[in-house]
């Protein structure tokens, strides 16, 4: 039904988040409920983040198929989480002072983005971070 | 909580009113936090009649609200918008306002008024 493809800009601080509010304006659109959307939209806006703050930038892409199921895909270009079991410790965090004078690296990201979506699934090596996740509608 | 007492109360000066009509809207409970993904965790299961209370006062503090649809923000310790996040506000259409007290404070004159938390269970 949808098939979307949005740039991510490694240590773009100040547009962060942008993406996630395109994406919740598209589908509120389409005319998704508000309550699901506000899940995708924390969900995608907590990944578009750590894409900024901690790997270099990278691409999301949008799938919405006919049957309504939401999928994001978040595809980074590294460096990857070394131990994806301490990054999904909520409070576990390596943000640096930047990234927290925006408000960010309570090291809650992941864990909220499990928490709120209806799959999760996250690949990670050197070369990047790819996290897919999807919503029923 | 009506937002125009929650605005007396605190004695909350407004940044932007982007929806005069929502002053008088009931908002049923308050979170406040420095951390915007403290915030995403917490409020992201409520409805939208939520307040939120924060020192951090940059773009991000108004990304956050657009994700969640918070419609009414109140900063502490007497903060400001730059203007790019005052644009922002412009855009989302929110209430924003500032007050002179700390978070702390501000918590606890809207608690002692009957102003609920989010049951963090
Ligand atoms: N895309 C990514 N690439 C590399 N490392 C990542 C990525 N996403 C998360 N991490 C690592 O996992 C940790 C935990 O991520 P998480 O999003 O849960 O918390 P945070 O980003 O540190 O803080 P918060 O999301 O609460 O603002 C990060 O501090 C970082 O070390
Ligand atoms: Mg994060």
């Amino acid at each position: 039904m949808l098939n979307k493809d949005f740039e991510v800009v490694n240590q773009d601080y100040q547009n962060m988040g942008k993406v996630s509010s395109q994406i919740k304006k598209m589908l509120l659109e389409i005319g998704f409920d508000p309550k699901i959307l506000r899940r995708i939209a924390v969900a995608s806006y907590e990944a578009e983040i750590n894409m900024v703050i901690h790997a270099y930038g990278g691409n999301i892409h949008m799938d919405v198929d006919d049957d309504g199921l939401i999928t994001l895909i978040f595809h980074d270009l590294g460096p990857g989480i070394p131990d994806l079991t301490k990054a999904m410790t909520p409070g576990w965090s390596t943000a640096n002072e930047k990234a927290r004078n925006l408000g960010f690296g309570a090291g809650m990201g992941l864990v909220n983005i499990k928490r709120v979506s209806d799959t999760f699934d996250i690949k990670t090596s050197p070369e990047g971070t790819i996290l897919t996740i999807s919503f029923k509608g | 909580m009506l937002a125009k007492d929650i605005i007396n109360f605190l004695d909350a000066k407004p940044i932007f009113i982007g929806s005069p009509q929502l002053l008088d809207k009931e908002y049923n409970n308050c979170f406040a936090s420095d951390l915007m993904s403290d915030a995403l965790a917490m409020i992201s299961n409520e409805d939208n009649s939520t307040v939120l209370l924060t020192g951090c006062c940059n773009v991000q503090s108004l990304r956050t609200a657009e994700m969640l649809d918070l419609d009414l923000i109140i900063y502490v310790r007497g903060k400001i918008l730059d203007s790019d996040t005052l644009e922002m506000a412009k855009d989302l259409r929110c209430n924003v306002y500032t007050t002179q007290f700390t978070l702390f404070d501000a918590c606890g004159i809207l608690y002692s008024q009957g102003l609920k938390g989010i049951n963090a269970k």
